[in-house]
């Protein structure tokens, strides 16, 4: 509290950076210890969490006022207007303050209390459980077996305590290929295929440099692959373009010689670096931010960031991976420089492709909880929760997040989640509220006892499953159905409702989502009430058997007949969202978009001619 | 007869007028010349063009015409349909109208049929004893044919060339096609726009429906029934009508009942280097403003900049000088037309069969051919119309050169836009006829050939495709508000480059009636209409709403319609089965539970 200096600011003007009228909405700021907060005359409240704020900035002063420019990590941009420059100081340092800790314990997530006591608090914690998941893969098994080597972060401090490895793997096998590995990231299991009894493991790369090798190292891949019983050889993929790998070599990192390891195939994929994401992700926001952007501009914008190239990469690289495990029934071992983004992005991808249980709510939070959060994806460097490095932020987790919203629309009825729910997480990887993405690794994790101190997100997302459902999920699909998408350039989309998720008028002004989601429900409410009728007429019948006593019956019956009832509440729910798309058509407003401006040279036109009726000359003032 | 049409300058003599259509009998479809008394005194001459359209470039007798140019019987072949589809073996086999490729006896699936019409180009390859024909479509759809034998290879590609390529409107395939279960003349009837003008200049009183265009001698793109302000009366309609290209005086296109304002289009004023003036047009513009509202302001929408505006001078063109005009303020919005949009769509369609470019290269590719920028245009000089009409309580007359193009584009999305009955799907169909079939936008010129034809461009410009397209964004903007579905915007594209049916064919009602379209083809909505189709075409989640749909026209919400561009390219399957899932929610809804929200939201063909 002792950053806030000024708690109310009045008379602040918000802009709409797409509307070109200059509109804008009058209203209150409140900064408060957590959030800015802007209410504006129509009552409508903005909330904006200090740990979302990536970037405030002052402009030069106006005849209006102090602008103050707001960049958010879930890609918010607001810009407000505020009227005297001592207050927008006073903000601006605020915010500067504010939206930059320097330690854990200031984040949100420690003052955040949802009114839930501790036994709910560790309920929520465990209701995802790696160990049942591995379970669901199939392992341990005769091949895969539980390793205790880490147990005490001995070996690897990023990697979880429970890790799986090939069952003939010993001990000082492991201890050895760890001590060849950057930052002792050995090879160990990530995904088990049971079916294809192939597996996708990942580690960092080797300490090889131009010749250096290790025995315990060949020996554990030798292990990989021989826990596959059908296919003697088994692929290494280097996510890095090769370039990249060959650099490495001369601070004495590197690649695998194929000529040491026996059986393995090398492969390089070519995923660039975080600071090649982070700057193209920079670029692609500067190119969008732009109002009344030309086709050139957009396009040419698009093409320079490489954004939507990267985005491909990733994909190509997830889906070699399983076809290496479909089609060749070959084990993968996947690493990157310290294999904890791109090996994180392929191979949750992978598995993404490979198995159908990852593609509903719960198994993607699996796949969140294993391949990311256990393995030591650093959340917390990558996101800039705390005031540190700012080449340490890149949008990794976010490439995965666009990767599988790019599957959801090549593959409309396959998962059981819609953009919403991504869109949600993205959220709160950012958002500081939740204990789950805090840390970089899972020891880290412990020593901030965050599952004390702090709360789980998923059983918050599961509470409200139903705004994340995609009605057209059908989940016969057999637990295999492996998806193969198609990554010819054109599939790959710009996605508007990540980037501009805050921007209103560029968003299609009515939700299908929704209407097929109400209607959906209302079928499957029918549909108990038909059955519900049906029995109780069954039971009626039994009963009465006298012709005139069912004809009494039914007159009994009709005033207070469900199906009346359900009819009437039904047409109030049908009615719903029929207001909410009048609503939003009417939201439609053409002052809200790019051709508004011509409504200004309408006006501009013989000032003589225009009169006041028409509500226009007022704008020309 | 028939040798003086075949020169360029001699005097047309065929004359036609409005009894012929009743008198003629349907089966005459082989003699068309000599079944004409053309001798009615209200005739119109008619032009070479219309005589190579009834016609065809060379004089025809019975019959004769398709079997000299069949020059192979038939030829084993494998059609091979992209890479989604199966190949398909059997016989092949040129027909005056098709092609058919006939399995064999123990194949399992049915006939399949091409109409020849629709081959935009065509390419030959031989090597060994056999032969690869690759046919693109105009609905870009790319056929690989492998076919036995050189000579017959050879023999089928010329027969396709030459049927193709057909100019005789008279003897396609439209004036042939009798599918069962459709009654001729039929649906001809179903969206006269005499029926929306009616209505319209009974509940104005300002506006009248004016016979002076009964024989099509005053503008012969315009249909017989024009309607225009009560205050003017047919002779000054006959003097604007001189004073404007192609005769196209201003007309009204849409009548805003709320505002109670109008949508007018018109072509370019014949102002000329020495800027003329007509005082019916100044009158016939004044009485539009007055007819509307004391003291109403109005805009002219000029599709051209204001640079090229002042440049058509020099060829007799022009634009409305500010004083002859008072109360009308000019705006220039210009939209492309012609070659650079067909160049455009050309470059698309070339972007977006290549499968295996870079990121970077697709993205630059779609940069390029500039096709978004056109959809981006189109849309927000629609709705700058749509405003001025809805919002600004003014007229807005709308006109470009012509006025048979990004005229029509304009004031068809205007009228989507503001009035929700065009948003159902008669309203729609209602639209497309009145905005653009009779409007007299030219298909037969502007459809000729679509993106891959390596012949000469001459007037195609896919104007009505950039329409559809838009139409399709303001689909995908406001799901809920369309009656219909991307289906039938599909097969409105592909009907407009070439159809079994006849309600594209000829550029304006003139040609249509010369050729007896309305008695001898039958019309699309007809087929489009029955209760089969439906399912394809409409869209399950329409929600009726008396509201302006407001689109945004930013790039970012922009997007590449793929269902079109791509449609034969990319796997469609699961987008379908998806659209499937919709229906089956939508109509278990519908059949399960309760009636009364149905019937009140759905308004029945």
């Amino acid at each position: 509290m002792e950053h806030i200096r000024t708690t109310k600011v009045e008379q602040v003007k918000l802009l709409d950076r797409f509307s070109t009228s200059n509109k804008s909405l009058t209203g209150t700021l409140y900064l408060t210890a957590t959030h800015l907060l802007f209410i504006d005359s129509h009552q409508k409240e903005t909330w904006i969490l200090h740990h979302h704020i990536a970037l405030v900035e002052k402009l030069a002063l106006t005849t209006s006022g102090c602008p103050l420019v707001i960049q958010c990590k879930n890609f918010r941009i607001v810009h407000f207007i505020v009227p005297r420059e001592r207050d927008c100081h006073d903000i601006y340092n605020s915010l500067l303050q504010l939206s930059k800790q320097a330690k854990y314990e200031d984040l949100y997530a420690f003052s955040y209390n949802p009114k839930q006591n501790d036994s709910e608090r560790l309920q929520g914690w465990q209701l995802i459980d790696l160990a049942e998941e591995y379970k669901r893969m199939g392992v341990p098994n005769s091949n895969w077996q539980l390793s205790d080597a880490n147990r005490e972060y001995k070996i690897c401090e990023t990697y979880p305590r429970e890790l799986y490895v090939p069952r003939i793997a010993s001990k000082p096998i492991i201890v050895g290929s760890s001590k060849f590995r950057s930052k002792g990231r050995f090879p160990v299991l990530s995904y088990y295929h049971q079916n294809k009894e192939a597996a996708i493991c990942r580690c960092s790369q080797p300490l090889s440099g131009f010749s250096a090798r290790c025995l315990e190292d060949e020996h554990l891949l030798q292990a990989i692959s021989k826990a596959n019983p059908v296919n003697r050889y088994m692929y290494v993929m280097d996510t890095r373009p090769k370039l990249n790998a060959m650099a490495n070599r001369a601070a004495g990192k590197g690649y695998e010689n194929e000529d040491n390891y026996s059986n393995i195939r090398f492969q390089f994929v070519g995923i660039e670096n975080i600071h090649v994401m982070r700057s193209s992700l920079q670029k692609l926001l500067e190119v969008n931010g732009t109002k009344g952007l030309s086709v050139s501009d957009f396009y040419s914008g698009l093409e320079s960031s490489g954004w939507l190239r990267h985005i491909k990469a990733v994909m190509d690289a997830a889906i070699f991976l399983a076809k290496a495990i479909m089609v060749e029934n070959a084990s993968v071992l996947v690493h990157c420089s310290d294999g904890w983004d791109r090996t994180s992005q392929v191979c949750s991808l992978g598995s993404l492709l490979l198995d159908s249980y990852y593609r509903t709510i719960k198994g993607f939070m699996v796949l969140i909880e294993k391949d990311w959060i256990s393995f030591g994806h650093k959340f917390s460097e990558r996101c800039g929760h705390l005031d540190g490095d700012p080449k340490e932020v890149s949008p990794v987790f976010t490439q995965f997040l666009e990767c599988v919203w790019h599957l959801t629309e090549q593959f409309p009825q396959d998962f059981e989640f819609n953009e919403a729910f991504l869109l949600q997480i993205h959220e709160h990887i950012h958002s500081c509220q939740f204990g789950n993405f805090l840390g970089n690794c899972q020891k880290e994790r412990e020593e901030l006892k965050l599952k004390e101190k702090t709360y789980s997100l998923w059983p918050f997302l599961l509470d409200d499953q139903k705004k994340y459902l995609n009605p057209l999920y059908s989940s016969k699909s057999p637990k295999f159905a492996v998806l193969e998408p198609n990554t010819v350039s054109f599939n790959f989309k710009f996605w508007r409702n990540m980037y501009h998720q805050f921007d209103r008028t560029l968003h299609p002004r009515q939700s299908v989502f929704n209407i097929i989601m109400n209607m959906n429900e209302q079928n499957k409410q029918l549909e108990k009430d038909i059955k519900d009728l049906e029995s109780k007429i069954k039971q009626r019948k039994n009963r009465q058997t006298d012709g005139i006593l069912t004809k009494e019956l039914l007159h009994s019956v009709h005033p207070e007949s469900p199906t009346l009832k359900t009819s009437l509440c039904f047409k109030e729910q049908t009615l719903l969202p029929v207001n909410h798309a009048l609503r939003t058509i009417e939201g439609s407003n053409p002052a809200d978009n790019r051709y508004s401006e011509y409504a200004e040279e309408f006006s501009k036109s013989e000032p003589g001619v225009v009169s006041l009726e028409y509500g226009v000359a007022r704008m020309t003032c | 007869m028939l040798n003086q049409l075949s020169h360029p300058g001699a005097p047309a003599t065929i004359f036609c007028n409005r009894g012929l259509l009743n008198s003629c009998p349907a089966g005459v479809a082989s003699c068309p010349a000599s079944s004409c008394p053309f001798r009615s005194p209200r005739s119109p001459r008619l032009t070479l063009r219309e005589s190579v359209l009834l016609l065809g470039p060379r004089p025809t007798t019975d019959g004769m015409e398709f079997s000299e140019l069949i020059r192979t019987g038939r030829a084993q072949a494998k059609l091979l349909r992209g890479p989604e589809a199966p190949p398909l073996r059997g016989t092949l086999c040129v027909t005056g109208h098709h092609l058919l490729l006939s399995p064999g006896p123990q194949a399992t699936s049915d006939l399949w049929l091409l109409l020849l019409r629709r081959v935009d180009s065509i390419e030959k390859r031989v090597s060994g004893d056999s032969g690869t024909i690759t046919l693109r479509c105009k609905d870009l759809r790319v056929l690989q044919l492998d076919i036995e034998g050189v000579e017959a290879t050879l023999d089928i590609a010329r027969s396709i060339e030459a049927l193709s390529s057909l100019e005789s409107v008279i003897t396609s395939f439209p004036f042939f096609y009798r599918p069962k279960g459709l009654r001729l003349g039929d649906a001809w009837h179903f969206h006269p726009p005499e029926r929306y003008y009616k209505r319209v200049a009974r509940e104005t009183n300002a506006w009248r429906l004016s016979e002076v265009n009964e024989d099509f001698s005053l503008c012969p793109s315009y249909p017989r029934a024009v309607i225009v302000p009560r205050a003017v009366d047919d002779d000054a309609l006959a003097r604007c009508a001189r004073f404007r290209q192609g005769g196209r005086f201003p007309v009204l296109s849409y009548h805003h009942a709320p505002s109670g304002t109008v949508l007018l289009r018109s072509s370019q004023p014949l102002t000329g280097p020495q800027k003329r003036r007509c005082a019916e047009d100044e009158e016939l513009l004044r009485a539009a403003l007055a007819g509307a509202r004391p003291g109403a302001r109005g805009f002219i929408l000029d599709t051209r900049s204001a640079q090229a505006a002042k440049q058509a001078r020099v060829t007799g063109g022009g634009t409305e000088a500010k004083a002859a005009y008072p109360g009308w303020k000019r705006l220039h919005r210009p939209l492309e037309r012609g070659w650079p949009l067909q160049e455009s769509f050309v470059r698309l369609v070339e972007a977006c069969g290549d499968l295996e470019q870079s990121m970077d290269r697709w993205l630059s590719q779609l940069e390029a051919c500039h096709w978004l920028a056109h959809v981006k245009e189109a849309l927000s000089t629609a709705c700058l119309a749509a405003q001025g009409v809805g919002r600004e309580g003014a007229c807005v007359l709308v006109h470009g050169a012509e006025g048979t193009d990004s005229t029509l584009l304009v004031t068809s999305l205007a009228q989507l836009i503001l009035d929700p009955s065009s948003r159902t799907m008669a309203g729609f169909q209602e639209l497309v006829e009145r905005e653009w079939i009779q409007a007299g936008h030219p298909f037969q010129l502007r459809c000729a050939h679509s993106a891959f034809s390596h012949a000469r461009p001459k007037h195609e410009a896919p104007t009505f495709l950039l329409f559809l397209d838009c139409v399709w964004q303001l689909g995908r903007q406001f799901p809920l508000s369309l009656e219909f579905g991307e289906g039938l915007l599909l097969a409105l594209f592909e009907h407009a480059y070439a159809s079994p049916f006849g309600t594209f064919l000829c550029s304006s009602e003139k040609e249509r009636c010369l050729c007896e379209v309305r008695t001898r083809t039958h019309s699309l909505w007809s087929g489009l209409n029955q209760p089969k189709e439906q399912r394809k075409l409409r869209n399950p989640l329409y929600v009726p709403s008396p509201l302006a749909i407001w689109p945004s026209v930013e790039l970012q919400t922009l997007r590449l319609w793929q269902g079109l561009f791509l449609r034969w390219i990319r796997p469609p399957e699961p987008s379908e089965v998806a659209w499937e899932k919709v229906w089956q929610i939508v109509t278990d809804k519908k059949t399960e539970g309760c009636e009364p929200t149905v019937s009140a939201s759905e308004p029945r063909l």
